[in-house]
């Protein structure tokens, strides 16, 4: 046994890789990037060549790992929340496939939204897939559900969910490892038609689906992540899930006076809250995240026994828990600090310094100024923060690849020119299907593709699109002569400046696509250099 | 023991070298330790804070309590002044004077030193200058460290021997360098106590 020092996200991915793990299939996305990133720099991935490449986004990088499960083999598809979205498709539909080698998603959800637009909760996912869902208190945890997340999988036949929350993911704890297991030999299916949905098919695996059910309710009620603890004092009963269960083990440095279930494992295992229900008439629940627990505690008629949760105001009904908030549930007293002085000023993200994207919407506000405010639609990426002042260029972001396509709806309203702000790495995951849209109806938008050849906001990932997107334009239809490469530096600022006026005064679709490489990965890139 | 520190600065400041380092000497002895930090979006040019917990009990929360932090080492003065919810009553602020200013309305430096100094227990140090007089303009982070080190509930020599841990792969020099960073941070709290 040996102990590392790992972050949640870091621990899923050494837990994966001691247990047989085959492929890594990902998109990058906070709080959820880190276990490729680990995956990519572990010798030992390396020596077994197990599959560690970034996928242009989180829907193929499902497939693929359903493709390794058909063929065999163990493998974990890994997004953050809102990916989940984007890999609904596939993800649904594999627990209607059910699998071969085992598999994985891990979902990283992000309430207080640090770094994301919403803060879903993936849970709901799993509860309505029907399959199981862990969802770890702590690095260990994480680290031994991955391990272990593979045999569950392949005994159940279904996909596994691994939830967890930002501040797991991102917090760093000793683990320990355990024996590592060989990666399986891979196989094909026993069924040769188990994974072709057509409906008789989908309609017979789907019974099979609902026939497990009681099984997986068994596995979760005998779960060893799942615990009733006794406590004395009987007026309240508390059901804390996740990392929930730190923080109301934190307020009562480890010995609560309450009786407590830990849930680490669902489907909710009923056989320890049916306990529960039984010795306390009221209940707090404790969750990070959306009310699911609660939601089904109280059930339709909320009759009966009091439950105390997110729904009643105990706690808030948005954003993370915290060892605060959980003590004000309880009624204990918080001996705050001092408040924070008044000249501590907000201090926003912005933009790097020397970033390109600075000189692209310097000249896009210039060169937009006799159209007037209002349309420009972005996306998701470091120029986002383009909203932020001093450059309030923005007027959208809702989703990956949604820039194109919005502008191309304003301007079906008569909102001419429009204009799109899209990353590279953002335009392969999503953006190359909406572009196609805008192709076959030459719509009267400009697209800016600010290329900074990386995936930024997450800290410099590979971007699936380096080198291609002028082809990938082309192949697409768009009209060479609208396709406009740019250099966005401020000395060249009066002809780029040109050229976005140009493509604007143009009736029809064009794609500007200023290229510079993005500051961070261009210092880290020289240093590498140097080094060599 | 049991010491819960937050640190604060601004993305890209370095806040990460100095958690690692404190990681890597409570691993040394064995310590329990919690470190939760920020990443995404948050990193760019925006405020930023680890919550670092080292105990020789086992941790529960990744976050501190509000009113429980024991020190607040922040690399930037204004950020010292962010997390004081969080302090307990008796607890530190160690924070560095060299503001980083890149917003409009950044205070005056003579209102913030104001009020830092208002503080019933703080050390404020040029870190830079310091980190400039020993040869390594780069090591402020170190310094800030050293001299917080007096508050951490690990000695100077198992700080060192942390360095030792992160640094070693890149050479000796490196961690000389690194470790004198240290001792200047440490002697500096040191004059002051």
């Amino acid at each position: 046994m040996q102990k590392l020092l790992l972050l949640g996200d870091e621990a899923i991915a050494q837990g994966a890789i001691d247990g047989g793990i085959s492929g890594f299939y990902a998109y990058p996305g906070t709080p959820s990037t880190e276990i490729m990133e680990y995956a990519q720099h572990s010798k030992e991935v390396k020596e077994k060549g197990i599959h560690c490449h970034w996928s242009a986004n989180e829907k193929t990088a499902m497939e693929a790992a359903i493709g390794m499960s058909y063929a065999g083999k163990r493998a974990m598809a890994q997004m953050k929340h809102v990916g989940l979205n984007v890999a609904a498709d596939a993800f649904v539909n594999a627990s209607i496939t059910g699998v071969n080698g085992g598999l994985i998603v891990v979902a990283a959800d992000d309430p207080s939204m640090h770094s994301s637009q919403n803060e879903q909760d993936s849970r709901f996912y799993g509860d309505f897939t029907l399959i199981p869902i862990l969802e770890p208190s702590n690095q260990q945890e994480a680290y031994e559900m991955a391990y272990t997340g593979f045999d569950i999988s392949e005994k159940y036949n279904v996909p596994v969910m691994l939830r967890l929350t930002t501040r797991l993911a991102h917090s760093r704890a000793g683990v320990e490892t355990y024996d590592k297991k060989e990666e399986l030999k891979g196989s094909l299916p026993k069924d040769p038609r188990q994974f072709v949905l057509l409906p008789s098919i989908a309609r017979r695996n789907y019974k099979k689906l609902l026939e497990m059910q009681p099984a997986i309710q068994e596995a979760s009620n005998n779960s060893k992540y799942n615990k009733y603890i006794d406590g004395e004092d009987k007026s309240v009963g508390i059901v804390a899930c996740g990392i929930a269960f730190n923080y109301l083990m934190e307020n009562f440095n480890g010995n609560c006076p309450y009786p407590v279930v830990k849930i680490s494992q669902y489907p909710i295992p009923e056989n320890h809250l049916r306990k529960l229900r039984k010795e306390c008439e009221t209940i707090l629940v404790l969750e990070d995240g959306y009310p699911l627990v609660e939601n089904n505690l109280r059930g339709f008629f909320n009759e009966g026994i009091t439950i105390k949760g997110r729904l009643d105001g105990s706690l808030p009904r948005d954003g993370e828990l915290n060892p605060n908030l959980v003590a004000m549930a309880l009624g204990l007293p918080i001996c705050e600090g001092e408040a924070v002085p008044e000249i501590v000023k907000m201090r926003p993200p912005s933009l790097c310094m020397g970033c390109g994207h600075r000189d692209v919407y310097n000249a896009m506000n210039e060169a937009l100024l006799p159209y007037g405010d209002g349309r420009v639609f972005s996306d998701i990426g470091c120029y986002t923060l383009g909203a932020l002042p001093p450059f309030n260029a923005i007027n959208s972001c809702v989703d990956m690849g949604a820039s194109i396509t919005m502008a191309m709806g304003a301007a079906d309203a008569g909102l001419v020119p429009a204009v799109a702000v899209i990353g590279d790495s953002t335009f392969t995951h999503s953006g190359m299907t909406g572009l196609l849209d805008a192709v076959i109806k030459n719509s009267p938008i400009v697209v800016i593709i600010s290329d900074n050849s990386t995936t930024g906001m997450t800290g410099g990932q590979d971007s699936s699109a380096k080198g291609r997107i002028v082809d990938i334009c082309k192949g697409l239809g768009v009209d060479p002569d609208h396709i406009r490469v740019l250099n966005p530096l401020k000395r060249l600022h009066e002809e780029n400046l040109a050229v976005i006026k140009e493509e604007l005064a143009y009736n029809g679709l064009s794609v500007v696509i200023p290229q510079r490489e993005c500051i961070q990965t261009a210092i880290r890139n020289k240093k590498a250099a140097k080094k060599s | 023991m049991k010491t819960d520190i937050i640190l604060a600065g601004v993305g890209g400041q370095g806040i990460l070298t100095i958690a690692a380092t404190i990681g890597m000497a409570a691993v040394n002895k064995n310590l329990y330790l919690k470190q939760a930090e920020v990443h995404g979006m948050s990193q760019r040019g925006g405020d930023v804070q680890s919550n670092l917990r080292i105990s020789d009990q086992p941790i529960y929360s990744d976050l501190i309590a509000k009113g429980c932090a024991d020190i607040i080492l922040s690399v930037e003065p204004m950020e010292a002044l962010r997390y004081l919810p969080y302090l307990k009553k008796n607890g530190y602020v160690i924070t560095n004077t060299v503001p980083f200013n890149n917003i409009p309305e950044y205070p005056e430096m003579d209102s913030l030193m104001e009020r830092i100094n208002k503080l019933p227990n703080k050390i404020a140090l040029d870190a830079d200058s310091i980190a400039k007089d020993i040869g390594n303009a780069r090591a402020s982070n170190i310094v800030m460290l050293g001299a917080a080190a007096p508050f951490l509930g690990l000695s100077i020599e198992d700080l060192e021997g942390g360095i030792k841990s992160l640094f070693g792969r890149k050479g000796e020099e490196i961690v000389e360098s690194n470790i004198k960073a240290l001792r200047a941070g440490y002697e500096f709290t040191k004059s002051k106590m």
